[in-house]
């Protein structure tokens, strides 16, 4: 227990050097959970709104299906199959039906994307129930974003034109019943949601749909002939690819903090090697073994991380935990990102980030205060005592 | 008196129905001017939009509704792109990039470099006798030329248009105007004739406004400057490799 004693009392002996180390340490320390939390929390927050509001527990895809092809969506129906339709019918899926359209918002023409849904549907948030209305008028459904770029409001009507499944052209005016607010753009964008069946009989596809969207409690995915299952794990994809993208960028910010903050501890290793050689000289003298001395300066380089994991906690802690209840409000221009965010992203701290940035930072503050200690492994005790390096 | 003036309306009335002919036959009429083996045409489209009017100058070969090429000639930005249509599937060329790209079919049912046509508009050449029942229901001047005015409504069901009213020229049997309906009944898009002019022994629409009626604007003229009918295409026009030429 010597060493560690004697470590910890020229630690804090060094005064302002030591505090000033430590508290660079602590702020890249901070920074590294803090921006690993938001990244974190930021995948999460994406991954629930897009589940909840459009891949529920997975989606089954005509054959026919691509979402990046919208002039596909001509052939991109078929009878929903009868596995699928018990689901339907148990409230466990509901079905979908795409097709495009063009709107005439105050005499300007607008290509999009016609979407059939069951008013009483629960296995999305998109609130459906909105669309059982009585009207003269086919009741749809926008959300805020294609409101915004429209300029069409509750209780507006326009006139929509679309093709039936032979391609004949048809029109007819639609109500907007309500405008949701949501963070998920791709239920948003040049979208307008209708009821169903009013889109089946529109287009003459009675019974059919585009794709079909599981609940989250589904667990068996059959193989369903002419539908292909896409799970949330390949919904997800994108997003996951983009956060290991902003995790690789995030990680080059760590590894710029890091080095600094161990340049700092490196040189007053370096420092206090060269300025304390009769020191040394002396507990060579007293009988500390060379190993003994390499500990004791390689602990008092380590325990800069663990006095900057302490201060980081004194202040972390309250700045971190205020942050996740609060969450961080963020600029209007987000939204043009095309990812489902919201205004406020409320960062994620796990136990396994919080240990693991502890561990990674103890280990590199060990590693870089022991290089200079080694040394002291050629130190000659009578040179020392005379302020000399061997 | 009264005997004889019986058996003269009868004759009157038997007269009078002899001159309206069937809304085949006038159709048949507007066909035989309209179809050809094929055509060359060169023509300019004005383009009226919110923001100003543009101008597209483009010569076109179509052969039937299902090969077609069409190279713009002007504005300057535009020269040089080239279109090719063989049945469903579309190709550009653009010279700025110098590359073929493939268009799905259904980029057919798009506007023509924003105008109010679509290429399927602009390329239609179907016979309207065999989509259409056809219907006379009344006679109309219009552009001081007597016309008939047709009821025609869509007897199969891949018809872009499920009805039309169409006004054709009773002695030349040109459509000199046409509205275009959904199948809800809504107008969806006209087409006037403002002058014509003769190729041989066919009457043609020189300068067409087509509007969208859904849409706010004055609709997009189409300006012929020449058209040829029946003419010799070399077969090579029909191909991709025509495209860079």
């Amino acid at each position: 227990m010597l060493v560690p004693r004697l470590a910890m009392r020229n630690l804090l002996g060094a005064g302002l050097r030591t505090w000033l180390n430590v508290v660079v340490l602590s702020i890249a320390y901070v920074t590294i959970i803090w921006t690993q939390g938001f990244n974190i929390g930021m995948y999460q927050q994406i991954s629930r709104s897009q589940i909840d509001a459009e891949y529920g527990g997975g989606q089954y895809w005509n054959e026919n299906y691509d979402p990046y092809d919208p002039f596909a969506l001509q052939e991109a129906h078929g009878v929903i199959p009868s596995t699928l339709q018990k689901w339907v019918r148990d409230r466990k899926a509901t079905p979908l039906l795409i097709t495009q359209g063009t709107i005439y918002p105050n005499g300007r023409i607008r290509t999009i994307l016609l979407k059939g849904i069951d008013p009483e549907q629960k296995v999305l948030t998109i609130p459906s129930h909105f669309l059982t209305g009585e009207s003269a008028m086919v009741p749809a459904l926008i959300g805020n974003r294609m409101a915004k770029s429209t300029g069409l409001r509750i209780g507006d009507s326009v006139t929509l034109r679309w093709r039936d499944r032979d391609g004949t052209f048809d029109a007819r005016d639609v109500e907007i019943v309500q405008i949701m607010r949501t963070s998920v753009q791709s239920i948003d964008n040049n979208q307008i949601w209708i009821p169903l069946e009013t889109l089946q009989g529109m287009t003459q596809m009675e019974g059919e749909a585009t794709l079909v969207v599981i609940d989250q409690q589904i667990g068996l995915k059959e193989k369903i002939e002419g539908w292909s299952f896409q799970s949330q794990d390949v919904l997800l994809k994108d997003i996951r690819d983009m956060m290991k993208a902003r995790t690789i960028s995030r990680g080059i910010l760590y590894v710029i903090l890091l080095f600094l903050a161990m340049l700092a501890i490196f040189n007053t290793q370096i420092l206090s090697i060269f300025r304390r050689r009769k020191e040394m000289g002396t507990l060579m003298a007293l009988g500390l073994t060379r190993a003994k001395l390499i500990l004791l300066f390689t602990l008092e380089g380590a325990m800069h991380g663990l006095l900057a994991a302490i201060i980081s906690a004194v202040y972390g802690i309250p700045l971190l935990t205020y942050f996740t209840f609060k969450g961080w409000p963020l600029p209007q221009s987000m939204d043009q990102y095309g990812i489902a965010i919201g205004d406020k992203l409320f960062p994620e701290y796990s136990a396994a980030l919080i240990v693991g940035t502890t561990a990674v930072i103890l280990l590199v503050t060990t590693v870089v205060s022991y290089l200079p200690s080694r040394r002291i492994a050629k130190l000659k005790p009578t040179d020392a005592l005379r302020g000399k390096m061997t | 008196m009264k005997r004889l003036m019986i058996p003269l309306m009868l004759m009157i009335t038997t007269v009078g129905m002899a001159q309206v002919p069937s809304g085949e036959a006038i159709l048949e009429k507007v066909d035989e001017n309209q179809i050809a083996r094929n055509r060359k045409i060169i023509y300019e489209m004005l383009i009226h939009g919110r923001r100003g009017s543009r101008t597209l100058k483009a010569q076109s070969w179509i052969e039937g509704a299902d090969r077609s090429f069409t190279e713009y000639l002007e504005p300057p930005r535009e020269s040089g792109t080239k279109m090719l249509k063989l049945q469903e599937q579309l190709w550009t060329y653009s010279p700025s990039t110098d590359r073929i790209i493939k268009i799905s079919g259904h980029m057919l049912r798009q506007s023509v470099m924003g105008s109010d046509l679509s290429y399927e508009d602009m390329m239609e050449d179907r016979h309207l006798l065999r989509l259409y029942e056809a219907e006379v229901v009344g006679e109309e001047t219009f552009m001081e030329r007597p016309c008939w005015v047709l009821k025609l409504t869509a007897k199969e069901t891949d018809v872009a248009y499920h009805s039309r009213d169409i006004w054709v020229d009773k002695e030349r049997y040109l459509a000199l105007k046409e509205n275009r309906y959904a199948k809800s009944g809504k107008l969806l898009k006209t087409t006037e004739v403002k002058s014509v002019i003769k190729e041989g022994d066919r009457w043609v629409g020189e300068r067409v406004v087509f509007k969208d009626e859904l849409k706010s604007g004055d609709g997009t003229e189409f300006l012929i400057e020449s058209v040829t009918y029946d003419i010799d295409i070399p077969e090579y026009i029909f191909s991709k490799a025509a495209l860079r030429k």
